[in-house]
């Protein structure tokens, strides 16, 4: 078995780490899911008017920019406590769940009593599955480090940084994602946006096995440059932030949506009811997405995602220098206008407007995360439809 | 316009410093006047659209139509980089093509509408920094806000107690905060004396992220400008030299060239370049190429001769200017003899590559043809290592000469090198040609072997295959406003990193003799609480702590110019360090405090000991765990 043969078995071990932690995501993501309806469904029937009080302190909580409390029970308590002692930015750390709730009393005695014992019943079922989240940690890690030594092969194989052709932009690309989750996920697990980004890790790696695969070789002498290596290198990891950071994004969206109450499919349409009526399950407000109680806030969560753009975004623009600094070397011009030059142009419009968004007035918070969604698609759309479809001096997909 | 808060803020800015939701009590303009609705003249409506023009919200759209407006120079084959295919889009699309070329689709890059919509940006951009600019220098002599009087509605907040009396924590605060860690500048400190023992802190930093940001922009427009600067003094040539030529610079000697509006033809320093051998290296399975090297020989005016080597990734630089490898071939030496035996053409000439194996295609044009007969023109290919895989049908195996073969047809007539219109000399006018039929009525093919020679029909002549030299395409640019590019490059990214990982925070501390309420009069530092306290009772003060001689109330806010999570971690070090290094008993008091929730819970100003929970990610400068005293942080 050569290097590239062993190298090309470790990317698919990798994949296949990453579909058990994907599955293990998915099943912490439907326990929470269920665990959330369950909670939620009862607390309608033990407590008819503490569906619309929950809703009211989920939205206390949110505006009052607290951090949320990193277990459940601990989201229980401080509803609970807010409600109660009609103070302000009052958050109770763990351990006194319903110790905080209880003497509370008063008019709310109705949430605190079905908070309480929501909370009671919190401690035989817990809301998320530890021992899923343990697999897919410890299968997330474990296919970083299948995936790390599958490139670092690679690079042996082919005598160069693994960095020259659409299946090790791939495969060096998921890395960075991986790397990136696996950091912003060692406190907490978030399960939704585990699934999102093994869900497209897993889909690249395959993609880049069956579709993208070429054997490990030299390269062309235009390549042939420790530009390879920055220039190259930066893009790939840039597009691996700007995936978690798309992720985040989407949970934001789904939050915020939940917070404020406002879902399009709750109110009748003029036209299409019918559609909206057999999608009223899906509506982001209702008992599916309850799971969504169990993530940070919609505030935190575009702090996380505009944190992860603003690092993609330099290293975006060092991208931008760097292959303008290349081009000058090897093709005679610093700019010509070629597609990859404008599709990584482009990328870098919208995500500068995605960042003035934010400062916008009126445009901050939801509205700027369609700008990252517009952001991201534009990544990826420079990645496979420049290459791919598209020609121009920039093809070295090298299929 | 009086009345707008000091310093400019473009219009739909978002801004928590200045914005008056946020009780701040130093800003001035904390509230809006009642809106008035004056008569625009000229004047005010041309104010009204140059503030439009300057707005947040237009800059935003110009983004997105600069994103969208580029996409069609991807979509529709553009006039700068393939000529040929826009060319031949125009001849399949007979009705839509003159169309798409009038809007300026085949060169977008360069249409008025594209050009349009950055310079408005730009003119946005250079409106609203320059007064922002201005604000910003006023700024960095001020000295930071004083500290508000309550501190309920701030985003982070802090408390604790300590033995030291309210003037010593404050000054150890302001120490504390005026302290660089690593690379962080430290705050911009100022200390007051609010009277009755009152003393507090008031500290901002960040005045950095506002400097990166306007060093970016700048940069941009610097950019803009020597790119502009740039193409006027700019030029490009480029030039074919067999193995064995020499090449002089000068314009004439260029096959193409294109130059800026200001460039002058006398500047170009006459060097001479000529192309001694050329080294060519495949892979042997794929076939593609590893490695080009052409070796030269250059001279410069009064200087000696030097061998030098151009690479792909490599150009040579001469007089400032860059000769870059972009193309190579062969160019098959070619002797012709015409019906009467004189010599009608002799040298080399480039067949132009077609493919990975060097299939090149070329023509040689022999007008100087004695004795009255035919021009002859000959039209073919060569094969660097011909196989016949076919009768009749011949290909290249491989880009190396290892067997090379020309394969060629013979025309004769009137080349049309007469007619004063030029012509491109890789082709064929076949107008006024007819090409050679043989017997059979299929057009004649010669099959030439080097050192062959083979009969040309009709008693035309013969031709001769010489030899096989290279040739290398070369291009010269020279551009004198590169360097600025790179450096209003490399500016515009310095500027972007520190304005987007600099935190701009206000912090402000408040330490009060304990035993009352802070800005009751009539404290002292050694007064007994007891007697002191209202009602007779002795309640707790703000942190449930039963008050004992001496100690002193410490309580803490911080607000972030946007969202900062590390705000709240912050304001914790900040407290920590001031209240952990007073007299020892009380250094864990802040962690004791956090510690009991319940009376968290009663505060109207809560400890908050919990991290921000933004998973995992803190700012990239204070990460928050540095606490004394395990009680601190949650157990999970």
């Amino acid at each position: 078995m050569t290097t590239g043969d062993l190298s090309t078995l470790l990317v698919w071990g990798a994949a296949t780490a990453l579909t058990i932690a994907l599955i293990a995501y998915s099943v912490d993501l439907a326990r929470i899911t269920e665990q959330s309806q369950r909670r939620a469904l009862r607390a309608v029937v033990e407590a008819p008017g503490a569906v619309q009080e929950a809703r009211a302190a989920q939205a206390t909580r949110a505006q009052a920019d607290v951090a949320a409390a990193q277990v459940p029970t601990q989201v229980a308590a401080t509803v609970g406590a807010g409600v109660g002692t009609a103070g302000g930015a009052a958050s109770a750390p763990a351990g006194r769940p319903t110790g905080a709730g209880g003497p509370a009393g008063g008019g709310a005695a109705p949430v605190v009593g079905s908070r309480s014992a929501g909370a009671a019943g919190d401690l035989e079922e817990p809301i998320r599955s530890a021992r899923a989240e343990g697999i897919a940690r410890t299968t997330t890690y474990l296919s970083v480090v299948l995936l790390l030594a599958g490139i670092v092969l690679r690079g042996v194989a082919a005598g160069r940084w693994p960095t020259a052709n659409m299946y090790e932009f791939t495969i060096v690309g998921t890395f960075v994602a991986l790397v990136v989750l696996a950091l912003v996920q060692r406190r907490r697990v978030l399960a939704f946006v585990g699934v999102l980004v093994t869900g497209i890790g897993v889909l690249a790696l395959v993609l880049a096995l069956n579709a993208f695969f070429v054997q490990a070789d030299a390269v062309q002498p235009a390549l042939q440059s420790y530009w390879l290596v920055i220039h190259v290198g930066v893009a790939i990891s840039a597009t691996g932030v700007f995936t978690v950071a798309f992720a985040a994004a989407v949970v934001q969206v789904l939050q915020d949506g939940r917070e404020q109450g406002r879902s399009r499919l709750e109110r009748p349409w003029t036209r299409a009811d019918g559609l909206r009526r057999a999608l009223l399950g899906w509506r982001v407000t209702g008992p599916r997405f309850a799971w969504l109680r169990t993530m940070p806030s919609a505030r935190e969560l575009e702090a996380l995602s505009f944190r992860l753009n603003a690092v993609a975004f330099v290293l975006w623009t060092l991208t931008l220098i760097g292959g303008a600094i290349w081009a000058e070397d090897a093709w005679g011009r610093y700019w010509g206008w070629d597609p990859k030059e404008v599709g990584t142009f482009v990328a870098w419009v919208v995500y500068a407007a995605y960042l003035h968004a934010r400062t916008t007035r009126g445009w901050s918070g939801r509205r700027a995360a369609y700008f990252v969604y517009v952001g991201y698609a534009v990544v990826l759309a420079n990645f496979t439809l420049v290459n791919l479809v598209v020609s121009g001096k920039h093809s070295y997909s090298g299929l | 316009m009086a009345t707008r808060p000091a310093g400019y803020r473009p219009e739909g800015l978002d801004d928590a410093f200045t914005d008056p939701a946020v009780p701040d009590g130093a800003e001035p303009g904390a509230g809006r006047p009642a809106a008035q609705l004056p008569s625009l003249g000229l004047v005010g409506w041309l104010r009204w659209a140059w503030r439009q023009l300057t707005s947040m919200r237009v800059a935003l759209l110009l983004l997105m139509l600069l994103a969208v407006a580029a996409v069609p120079g991807t979509i529709f084959p553009q006039r700068a980089q393939d000529p040929d295919r826009v060319a031949t889009y125009l001849s399949e699309h007979a009705a839509l093509g003159p169309w798409l070329d009038r809007l300026g689709f085949f060169g977008v890059y360069s249409s008025v509408w594209f050009s349009a919509i950055y310079l408005l940006l730009f003119v946005s951009l250079v409106g609203c920094i320059l007064p922002r600019a201005r604000a910003h220098l006023g700024a960095l002599g001020g000295r930071p806000p004083k500290a508000p009087r309550r501190f309920t509605r701030f985003p982070a907040q802090g408390s604790g107690t300590s033995a030291l009396s309210a003037q010593e924590v404050v000054e150890r605060a302001a120490a504390v905060l005026r302290r660089r860690r690593w690379f962080v500048p430290g705050y911009r400190v100022d200390v007051r004396d609010e009277g009755h023992g009152t003393w507090s802190v008031a500290a901002e930093r960040g005045y950095l992220r506002e400097t990166g940001n306007l060093v970016f922009h700048l940069a941009l427009v610097g950019l803009l400008v020597s790119i502009a600067t740039g193409q006027m003094l700019h030029y490009r040539g480029q030039a074919i030299i067999v193995q064995g030529e020499g090449f002089a610079n000068a314009v004439v000697d260029y096959d193409t060239f294109e130059n800026g509006a200001a460039f002058r033809p006398e500047s170009l320093e006459p060097f001479t370049l000529r192309l001694d051998g050329f080294d060519a290296r495949f892979d042997p399975d794929t076939l593609q190429s590893r490695d080009f090297t052409a070796h030269v020989t250059l001279t410069e005016p009064g200087a000696e001769p030097q061998a030098r080597t151009i690479k792909v990734n490599r150009p040579l630089i001469v007089d400032g200017a860059k000769v870059y490898l972009q193309g190579n071939g062969y160019a098959p030496q070619i002797t012709v003899h015409d019906g009467s035996g004189a010599l009608a053409f002799s040298g080399p000439v480039p067949f132009l590559p077609q493919d990975e194996v060097y299939t090149s295609r070329g023509v040689v044009k022999v007008p100087d043809v004695s004795g009255g007969q035919e021009q002859i023109g000959i039209v073919g290919y060569l094969l660097p290592s011909a196989v016949e895989v076919a009768d009749g049908i011949w290909r290249s195996v491989d880009p190396q000469p290892n067997d090379p073969v020309l394969v060629l047809s013979v025309w004769s007539g009137n080349l049309g090198l007469d007619t004063g219109v030029p012509q491109n000399v890789y082709q064929l006018d076949e107008s006024r040609l007819e090409q050679e039929v043989g017997a059979d009525g299929l057009p004649v093919t010669l099959y030439v072997r080097p050192g062959e020679t083979v009969d040309l029909p009709d008693g035309l002549g013969t031709v001769t295959f010489d030899g096989l030299p290279r040739f290398v395409a070369l291009d010269l640019r020279y551009d004198p406003a590169l360097p600025f590019v790179l450096v209003f490059a490399l500016l515009a990214f310095a500027g972007l990193a520190t304005s987007l990982f600099t935190p701009r925070r206000r912090v402000w501390l408040r330490a009060t003799p304990a035993g009352g309420a802070p800005g009751r009069a009539g404290r002292d530092r050694g007064a007994s609480p007891v007697g002191d306290a209202p009602g007779g009772g002795a309640p707790p003060d703000a942190v449930g702590v039963v008050s004992e001689v001496g100690r002193t109330v410490v309580t803490a806010a911080a607000l972030a110019r946007g969202d900062d999570v590390g705000l709240q971690p912050e304001l914790d070090r900040v407290l920590v360090a001031t209240l952990g290094r007073s007299a020892a008993g009380t250094g864990s008091h802040a962690g004791a405090a956090a510690a009991d929730p319940g009376t968290a819970a009663d505060a109207g100003l809560g400890v908050v000991a919990a991290e921000i929970a933004a998973p995992g990610q803190s700012s990239p400068q204070q990460h928050s765990t540095q606490t004394p005293g395990g009680g601190r942080h949650d157990d999970r």
